[in-house]
């Protein structure tokens, strides 16, 4: 059994010890850089520099019209671009006061069940591999391979995707795609057990997940922690439950909680979540084959782009294309919240709009930016070493920290 | 989902409204957002009732930002903005609270929740408004020596001088000797 190893800390010693880890450190997921201040092995200050990432994404988008501004998303969460268009365009068009397709609401809630199955796969992939474990990282980036492929077909990029417009998506789904999609998730299952048995009974892995970066409820709660973290501590809140959008309120899944709120629970989240995920996609496969005859963009050509092949033969169409390209479309004076579940956490867009064809404020709640507020009070009476089980646990993704 | 915000919009007047007086500038739905304008001298004791009110039970602070009016021409020139939301009774709400470009000072929230930490700090770093109180306000995003406030309205997207050669004054070894500030006088037109 793992044993309890947080050190009762009860007196200063007389020398402590400034140790910096990162930011080119590879267990930190990016360019994080944290200054452990150290008594003996453990940690008893954890301070986080950030900003090594900044490319000042939300002041790029008051410069960019509403549609050129998609691609920046991408790069936030680099590995959930599905999820970030989606939240973009969903606040567009929660401003624009459109509403979209229910076989786009399908398609959109497919792809963005895969991306969450992708990020989790990366997650478990990269954490294992910290803790020791070569094989469950190989195992899982097969798996994440087949997903890429997935989105290649469909959006023409395998990483950064740009597939959501506004009031739709870039390009429909074909018969062939669809077969993709099942045949993934038909052999999905089975890659999920191999990963459990790899590491459910793994003494190592156990050791040392259990007991480790504990953070209570509460504690949770008032420091804004959201996605799988704040479920493993035993909160019920997921966005995707508690205030329904796209498909998932039709759908038959259930939200995994925790209580111990340790690395172990954080991790049992995800791992189950990944099942969710997986019914989730099955569910949304057999809408979208119900619905294969139907439209996937709203019909407004003055917000979505027109078809390219038409674009060469009608008039219409090259007009409103052009337009949309040079000046893009306006957006009513108006000031949003909207907020998903990306597969970090809430992701949230703030948009103020002043009436004009660009955002006049676009502030990004971005889950991975809150979330590691945290580590700097779970790493506390740790060991060295159990900062990086943490900070894997937490799932950070710095493009998304620093934005 | 309507008819439910309507009636806490009607709860916060009643509570809220009341007891802040004309403290309290607004209560509204738009879009199908609820927000409330708020005095920024009671901004600390408005967010203490939303979080322990049992009606509202706001526990969780989503969002912390600011926007910058300047561009236009609106008083006062920025806006805080906190976004809450009720893990309980899943319920949303944005507060905001004027700030003015002369003395762009607010209280800090960070007392009612932790999560006001970094938040404020990212808004400080990025349009120089003061939270009081707050532990630790350093500049988070940007690197600690940078002058201006980037999200600010009268900040160019290309930035107003060069980082890079900001340090190194000195001519280097076959350099000709005004080429540093030269350099850095054509970036500043950018």
């Amino acid at each position: 059994m793992a044993t309890k190893r947080i050190v009762e800390h009860t007196h200063q010693s007389m020398e402590s010890m400034s140790l910096n880890m990162g930011p080119q450190h590879p267990s930190t997921h990016g360019v994080l850089r944290v200054v452990l201040e150290l008594d003996g092995e453990i940690i008893t200050k954890a301070t986080c520099h950030l900003g090594y990432l900044h490319r000042a994404k939300e002041k790029h988008a008051e410069y960019k019209t509403y549609h050129q501004f998609i691609p920046y998303t991408d790069r936030m969460d680099y590995l959930s671009p599905m999820s970030n268009n989606t939240g973009y365009v969903m606040a567009v068009e929660k401003a624009l006061g459109v509403e979209i397709t229910q076989r786009c609401v399908y398609l959109r809630t497919l792809l963005c069940e895969l991306a969450r199955m992708s990020s989790h796969l990366l997650w478990l992939g990269t954490g294992a591999l910290e803790l020791g474990a070569m094989t469950v990282f190989l195992w899982a980036f097969t798996q994440r391979e087949k997903i890429y492929d997935i989105f290649e077909w469909i959006a023409g990029h395998r990483f950064t995707v740009s597939y959501m417009r506004v009031g739709g998506v870039a390009r429909g789904d074909y018969e062939e795609w669809r077969r993709m999609v099942r045949e993934f998730l038909d052999q999905f299952m089975n890659a999920h057990r191999e990963f459990e048995t790899m590491l459910n009974q793994n003494e190592i892995f156990l050791n040392r997940m259990m007991d480790i970066g504990h953070i209570s409820g509460e504690e949770a709660i008032s420091m804004g922690l959201s996605g799988p973290s704040l479920r493993a501590s035993g909160i019920d809140y997921d966005a995707r439950k508690d205030s329904p959008y796209l498909a998932y309120e039709e759908f038959d899944w259930e939200v995994p909680i925790e209580t111990k709120g340790d690395c172990m629970a954080r991790y049992l989240v995800r791992m189950r979540e990944m099942e969710e995920s997986w019914k989730i996609c099955n569910q949304a496969l057999d809408a979208l084959e119900k619905t294969k005859n139907q439209p996937a963009n709203i019909d407004n050509p003055k917000i979505i782009y027109p078809p390219k092949e038409n674009v060469k033969k009608s008039m219409e169409d090259l007009i409103h294309h052009f337009l949309l390209a040079s000046e893009g479309f306006k957006v009513p004076p108006a000031e949003v919240y909207s907020c998903i579940e990306a597969p970090k956490g809430e992701l949230g867009f703030f948009l103020v709009s002043d009436g004009g064809p660009r955002a006049y404020r676009l502030g990004v709640r971005s889950p991975s930016f809150i979330n590691l507020m945290s580590l700097e009070k779970m790493s506390i009476g740790h060991t060295v070493s159990d900062i990086v089980a943490i900070i894997a646990s937490l799932d950070p993704v710095l493009g998304e920290v620093d934005r | 989902m309507a008819v439910e915000l309507e009636k806490l919009r009607d709860l916060l007047r009643n509570k809220l409204g009341e007891y802040f007086g004309d403290k309290v500038e607004s209560i509204e739905i738009s879009h199908g957002d609820l927000m409330m304008t708020v005095d920024r001298t009671v901004i600390v004791e408005v967010c203490k009732r939303l979080r322990d009110d049992p009606d509202f039970q706001f526990n969780f602070c989503s969002y912390i930002t600011a926007v910058d009016y300047s561009a236009l021409g609106r008083e006062p020139r920025y806006e805080v903005i906190y976004q809450l939301y009720s893990i309980t009774k899943t319920h949303r709400m944005r507060v905001k609270a004027g700030v003015p470009e002369d003395d762009a000072v607010i209280d800090t929230v960070f007392p009612v929740w932790g999560a006001a930490d970094w938040m404020e700090r990212e808004a400080f770093d990025m349009f120089g408004i003061v939270f009081r109180g707050h532990p630790d306000l350093r500049r988070i995003l940007m690197p600690e020596d940078w002058e201006g406030y980037p999200l600010r309205k009268d900040f160019p997207l290309g930035g107003v001088k060069s980082f890079y050669f900001k340090r190194s004054t000195e001519p280097r070894a076959g350099e000709p000797k005004n080429l540093v500030p030269r350099i850095r006088e054509q970036l500043s037109d950018i």
